[in-house]
């Protein structure tokens, strides 16, 4: 462990007691924040040669962002229960018995997620509700299951206190699916994220059409494309956190990013862009992420300590971790300026040509590149386009086009998506608000999306444009929470907060209805 | 054969069932007094009056025919509003094949297409070649018409067609004619062929208080059509006129309220009638 300065110290006290005081945060929200800033003065991390002036550095110039895991990870950053374990056969350490009916089930669930931890603290995964419902649904009449689904949903928004908790269904119609919607509708709650995993031909159209009406009503079901995930996965996966899709059983030690656009205002040219800039910084960052995995594993004992792992709700060898970035529009852009080409991402077919070149780039690097721990995923990381964080300014999600600038036409959006969502099977969306006249026709929702899967697109949500829930960037939040927020009273879930930011630096309330 | 098309929408979520491109087409020989689209009316007469007054220059006279730059226009409307003809420089002839290139780039996001206007059965010709392409991938075809041209006389445009969505303005005649400014005489003969052909998809009322009887209208319609519906059943489409982009002097008449359009529906429920839908 390396010393720190006093100076930091001190800095870092003041910090701590700006949390204590703070008007706006829950009791909870300090507690986190509170044991974030004991990890930041933690220096064990045998950190690679140059991390430092692309990390620690100013908001317009950082390179990498390790968004704020801290300094020595205690835990993987994203943890993914087999839940199925837990159904069959209980929880010793909890002691739980195996449920034998939907009351059970539900406690049982409910119980155990306060036990899940992940980055944010609380579970961001919270299971494939239908199969783990589905064999309990019958065993109480149709209104008992209805009004219990509705209390377990009501539950889990009020204490799992982050739209990063994530619940997934599909692809085959269920009992479940049906009270969750019929549910949600009612709620419009932020909590919990939800996907449904959907193939053509194993998803009926009637449940298509049911998640669709629900999705405009409040913000989810997403759309996830369960063949392209399976391919890349197989069938035990899981779509965690915003959009993320990861291992079962497992889940993701670490997330980094590189920012884009930052590296390409370094570059003097898109050559320099290609060959020189973004690999140093890619080398830099798939070895910081190799030395947050390796203390994961090898010191913080996490992995032979926990009940999760003691059990074998998780394995550590069903672990990956999902290498990042964001700004691919604004490296694109910056880079065309800097050449004097015309055109921009999203618009220019030469644009668009130059974001799919360096996504090539960053995929054959991350072929290449191994790390011992992430046997699951073929000893490499898995891409994965983060969608952004509130403070951030300039910086487009992932491999988006910025809000604002979105093609006239859908139709042309969605074929510049498709160039892109391949490439990461740990997680990519695009999110789309829609225009009210259409709850009359959600077929025609359904349309868009059975297209776009078979054209390759991984991932896609819908809210329509005037309802309270709404999709940040991969997240729910409830406008009339921000607009709480927004006047100085502290609200219940810390991703509200996220949204505010994200609606003051991101533009979210401003994207194109379509 | 060429088609005067005045635009193509890539998305459409009203114009049919699911997503649909579609395609409008120039000239109408009906003269609605709520139309939503007046410029959709008549073929421009090259008169030059709208390149005048275009503000962003996408207008130019080229060898005495208008031409249209849309990579310039603002879409401020202003050609439209100004010109004296009822009419657009905007619409421009298309063959069937070049309309389906834009068409394609869709796929696989629409399930079909379908033609509008203006009144699209005055180019019926070219409809069947568009349905023709449309056909060959696989795509649905619908036309969105206002009923005046006999469907009769065109087997072989309907055998490519899989439905028509007509417009019952009014039941009866003198209304019909007050709205429209023609008889209704051919729609309801045109409605009964599609009936009994299994072609009738959507039949639309646009519920326009200030101009006719719409309570003894749609009861008229309900009952005329019950028997077609009996036979093959189709949608009823209740539609609120509402003043946007309607012509100022019929822009100020009364917007049916939303009680008055539930009671049309409850009633045409009652007659028998499932999907109804108001829009
Ligand atoms: S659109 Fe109207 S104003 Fe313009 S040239 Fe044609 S007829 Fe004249
Ligand atoms: S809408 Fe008409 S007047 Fe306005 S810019 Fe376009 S062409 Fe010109």
């Amino acid at each position: 462990m390396r010393p720190v300065s006093m100076e930091r110290v001190e800095q870092t006290r003041g910090e701590i007691l700006d949390i204590i005081k703070s008007a706006e945060l829950t009791h909870e929200q300090k507690v986190t924040c509170l044991a974030n800033k004991a990890d930041s003065l933690m220096e064990v991390l045998d950190l690679p040669e140059g991390l430092d002036e692309l990390l620690n550095v100013p908001g317009d110039v950082k390179c990498i962002c390790d968004l704020s895991e801290g300094h020595a990870p205690l835990r993987p950053r994203y943890i993914t229960p087999d839940y199925g374990k837990l159904m069959k056969e209980g929880c010793k350490y909890l002691n739980l018995e195996a449920p034998r009916d939907l009351f059970e089930a539900l406690n049982t669930l409910l119980i155990f997620y306060k036990h899940v931890p992940s980055v944010t603290n609380y579970p961001v995964y919270l299971g494939q509700l239908d199969d783990l419902l589905e064999p309990f649904i019958d065993t109480v009449d149709e209104n008992t299951a209805a009004k219990l689904i509705k209390m377990f949903l009501l539950n889990v928004d009020r204490t799992v206190l982050d739209s990063f908790a994530h619940a997934d269904i599909g692809p085959k119609p269920s009992k479940t699916a049906h009270y969750i919607f019929e549910a949600e509708k009612v709620l419009e709650d932020a909590v919990p994220n939800l996907s449904l995993k959907y193939e053509e031909g194993v998803s009926t159209d009637e449940y298509l059409k049911e998640a669709v009406e629900c999705a405009l009503t409040c913000a989810k079901p997403s759309f996830a494309n369960h063949k392209m995930f399976t391919g890349e996965l197989t069938e035990n996966y899981v779509i965690a956190s915003c959009y993320n899709g990861l291992p079962l059983g497992g889940g993701s030690y670490t997330l980094c990013r590189l920012i884009l656009g930052n590296i390409a205002k370094k570059a003097s040219s898109i050559d320099d862009f290609k060959n020189n800039k973004l690999p140093y910084v890619m080398d830099i960052m798939a070895r910081y992420m190799d030395a947050r995995i390796k203390f994961e594993v090898e010191e913080s004992g996490f992995f032979e300590n926990n009940f999760l792992a003691q059990e074998g709700f998780i394995s550590r060898d069903k672990f990956s971790a999902m290498f990042g970035l964001v700004g691919l529009a604004d490296a694109v852009n910056i880079l065309f300026e800097k050449e004097g080409k015309e055109g921009r991402y999203g618009h220019n077919d030469a644009a668009n040509q130059l974001g799919v070149e360096i996504m090539e780039i960053i995929n054959d690097f991350n072929n290449k590149h191994t790390n011992p721990y992430c046997e699951v995923t073929g000893g490499h990381f898995l891409l994965h386009a983060q969608v952004g964080l509130a403070e951030d300014q300039n910086i487009t999600p992932g491999t988006r086009i910025p809000i604002g600038e979105e093609p006239e036409e859908l139709i042309d959006q969605l074929n510049v998506l498709s160039k892109f969502h391949k490439y990461f099977p740990s997680g990519t969306g695009d999110i789309f608000p829609i225009d009210l006249t259409v709850h009359r026709n959600p077929e025609y929702v359904m349309d868009i999306i059975k297209g776009a899967f078979a054209k390759d697109l991984r991932y896609m949500s819908f809210y329509s444009s005037d309802s309270d829930v709404i999709r940040v960037t991969g997240y729910l939040v409830k406008r009339s929470e921000m607009e709480k927020l927004d006047a100085g009273h502290a609200v219940i879930q810390d991703t509200t907060a996220l949204g505010l930011g994200a609606s003051r630096n991101g533009h979210i309330l401003e994207r194109k209805v379509r | 054969m060429q088609g005067i098309v005045t635009k193509i929408i890539p998305f459409s979520s009203v114009d049919g069932p699911g997503n649909r491109t579609a395609i409008f087409l120039q000239g109408c020989n009906l003269d609605c007094k709520y139309c939503h689209n007046p410029e959709t009316r008549k073929r421009c007469i090259n008169c030059g009056e709208c390149v005048k007054n275009c503000p962003a220059g996408a207008l130019s006279m080229e060898n005495d025919q208008v031409h249209f730059d849309p990579t310039k226009c603002v879409s401020c409307d202003t050609c439209i509003k100004t010109c004296p003809h009822d009419s657009t420089p905007k619409a421009s002839p298309m063959t069937a094949e070049a309309v389906f290139d834009i068409v394609k780039k869709q796929m696989p996001f629409i399930r079909g297409i379908t033609v509008s206007g203006g009144e699209c059965m005055l180019q019926p010709e070219f409809i069947r070649e568009l349905f023709i392409l449309a056909k060959d991938q696989g795509l649905g075809t619908l036309i969105d018409s206002n009923g005046t041209v006999p469907f009769g006389n065109y087997p072989e445009l309907l055998e490519v067609t899989d439905g028509v969505m007509l417009d019952i303005k009014a039941f009866y005649d003198d209304e019909h004619k007050f709205v429209t400014g023609g008889s209704n005489r051919e729609i309801l003969e045109n409605a009964t062929y599609l009936g009994e052909n299994g072609k009738l998809y959507e039949v639309r009322c646009v519920i326009a208080p200030d101009l006719y009887d719409c309570e003894k209208s749609v009861k008229a319609t309900g009952e005329f059509l019950l028997p077609l519906y009996k036979h093959h059943p189709f949608r009823i489409k209740i539609i609120a006129y509402r003043p946007m982009g309607v012509r100022a002097e019929y822009s100020d008449m009364r917007v049916p309220t939303q009680d008055e359009l539930s009671g049309y529906k409850d009633m045409l429920s009652e007659m028998g009638y499932e999907e109804i839908i108001i829009i």
